[in-house]
């Protein structure tokens, strides 16, 4: 039999693909089905979302930054509005507080359901993947009944909030929180502790830590790899320093610390922290009023502010540049899955095209963040 | 470690390239670094023992004024959990930095968008092209006298 031809191959995972979450390139490099090298190329959803800001006004902009990350509308929303408040130095009311809190947890939780059930879908189990889209409708309801949308919302203004909520949103919060709790171990008694899909992701893209701080992965990528630190605690900001809750890490139950298994237990043990918070805070909600510190016009002074907030999929935060007028001068959106993805060339290779996909999908990514 | 504690540190090791420290601007402090001194300056603020600033939290270019360009690094430590704001001021007619990749490997792909989006070059980048606009686009859209093109490969850009 004459020699075989082992050359490498390179192939392209296209921008339409069922498993890279959204319209992202991966090059990938092979030699047989052991991936080599994998260099990722991205821009399919750029929106020029910086050079939009720059020509509206700082409230009319808050509609931009939800379509940036659409997972997590409520996430974007409050990062940038921190930014803004810092720079205009004013005081906002404890109730508006209250309530910024319990929606960026109840968003965290419909964020993870995404996570955890699209990843679910990429190792091939299809039933929780329905099983976690039950529960977030039950969240999209609540956001529902707040503000009227059950995606990009609007919501957060600066200086307050665009509704208030009623006591029937208060009553539909208490009675999901009772309903969620028995879900999450049904979610883990299906998914995570699966024989199957435990050997899938075990011992697969493997993250030091010092690549994973050098390369600016945050988040659940960065918690995976056995480092307790989380932005609400450890740089606080708003009121969470009110609340109490455990950090989650990983802690190698299953595989080796830094694997995709951990970095996804991470995120299935934060959706039981997020009702912890918001089981706390529902409760002791101050009165007040949450339209009285929005400001008619909002002219901030001249000068900086760069304000980093925890969202589900890691360290968001945006920068602002004002000159003194209506409109920013300069707004960057730092996001978390942009410096998360640059990593997967490093820690994909020598595994299989199977396990790209499963490294991936453990990222949670969302491209109108990366392309902005 | 406060702003200005860093700023006498490293101004005790590289007198010239260290530019003025502004702390009157809301919000926070920070100083300018000349463009072809920044990779040393960031080595030193990486492995220096009391400063240990492991982690490029974001880097932006901007349209600085009239004649300038500008890249901004926010840094962070995990290990002394402070932050630290550097400004890199170059001009237009030559706005070349020197690149911080090999420090953080956080900054690959953030100096790119800043190519891409701004236009500065990055000397001793190992992968400088656009990133998020398409290869062939012509002109840096964050830059303040840009002007959309009419036609890009046939189609009419604006709508």
């Amino acid at each position: 039999m004459a020699d075989i031809r082992t050359e490498e191959l390179t192939i392209n995972m296209g921008p339409q693909h069922p498993s890279t979450h959204g319209v992202l390139r991966l090059v990938l490099k092979l030699n047989g089905e052991i991936v080599q090298d994998v260099r990722p190329e991205i821009g399919y959803l750029h929106r020029c979302f910086e050079k939009h800001a720059e020509a509206m006004t700082y409230p009319q902009v808050i509609p931009y930054t939800d379509r940036m990350d659409y997972v997590n509308s409520m996430s974007n929303e409050l990062a940038y509005v921190l930014a803004v408040e810092k720079l205009l130095g004013i005081e906002i009311p404890e109730r508006v507080e209250y309530i910024r809190v319990i929606m960026c947890e109840l968003q965290r939780i419909a964020s993870h359901l995404v996570a955890i059930g699209t990843y679910g879908n990429d190792a091939g189990a299809f039933t929780p993947f329905l099983y976690c889209f039950i529960d977030r409708e039950k969240v999209l309801e609540l956001f529902e009944i707040v503000c009227g949308a059950r995606m990009l919302y609007n919501y957060i203004w600066v200086g307050g909030l665009s509704h208030d909520i009623t006591p029937d949103f208060i009553k539909k919060t208490k009675e999901f929180i009772t309903y969620f709790r028995p879900r999450i171990k049904q979610i883990n008694d299906l998914l995570t502790y699966n024989k199957i899909f435990i050997e899938r992701t075990i011992d697969i893209g493997i993250l030091p830590v010092d690549v994973a701080i050098n390369a600016g992965a945050t988040g659940p990528t960065l918690r995976g790899s056995g480092i307790k630190y989380d932005l609400r605690k450890d740089d606080t900001y708003s009121i969470y320093n009110k609340f109490e809750f455990d950090v989650c890490v990983g802690t190698g139950e299953y595989g080796t610390i830094g694997d995709c298994w951990n970095r996804y237990i991470v995120r299935a043990h934060e959706m039981e922290q997020s009702l912890r918070i918001i089981e706390q805070a529902i409760d002791v909600i101050p009165e007040g009023d949450v339209q009285s510190a929005v400001p008619k016009r909002v002219k901030p002074v001249a000068g900086e502010a760069y304000i980093r907030t925890e969202s589900p999929k890691g360290e968001l935060a945006y920068y602002i540049v004002s000159d003194g007028s209506l409109n920013p001068y300069r707004v960057k959106a730092r996001s978390p899955s942009f410096c998360n993805v640059s990593v997967i060339n490093q820690i994909s290779r020598g595994h299989m095209i199977a396990d790209v996909v499963m490294i991936l999908g453990s990222f949670d990514i969302v491209l109108g963040c990366i392309d902005r | 470690m406060e702003t200005n504690e860093v700023y006498e540190k490293l101004k005790k090791v590289f007198e010239d390239g260290i530019g003025e420290l502004k702390t009157d601007v809301p919000v926070d402090p920070f100083f300018f670094v000349s463009a072809d001194k920044i990779n040393a300056v960031s080595l030193f603020l990486r492995d220096e023992e009391s400063l240990q600033f492991d982690n490029l939290s974001c880097l932006s270019g901007m349209d600085y004024d009239k004649d300038n360009l500008a890249v901004v690094y926010h840094l962070y430590s995990y290990v002394h959990h402070h932050k630290l704001v550097v400004k890199v001021v170059v001009p237009k007619s030559n706005p070349v930095v020197n690149t911080v990749s090999d420090v953080w490997a956080a900054a690959d792909w953030h100096e790119r968008e800043a190519y891409d989006l701004v236009g500065m070059t990055f000397e001793g980048h190992p992968d400088l092209r656009r990133i998020l606009l398409p290869e062939d686009w012509e002109g840096h859209p964050l830059r303040k006298d840009y002007k959309v093109p009419e036609f890009y490969r046939g189609m009419k850009v604006p709508y």
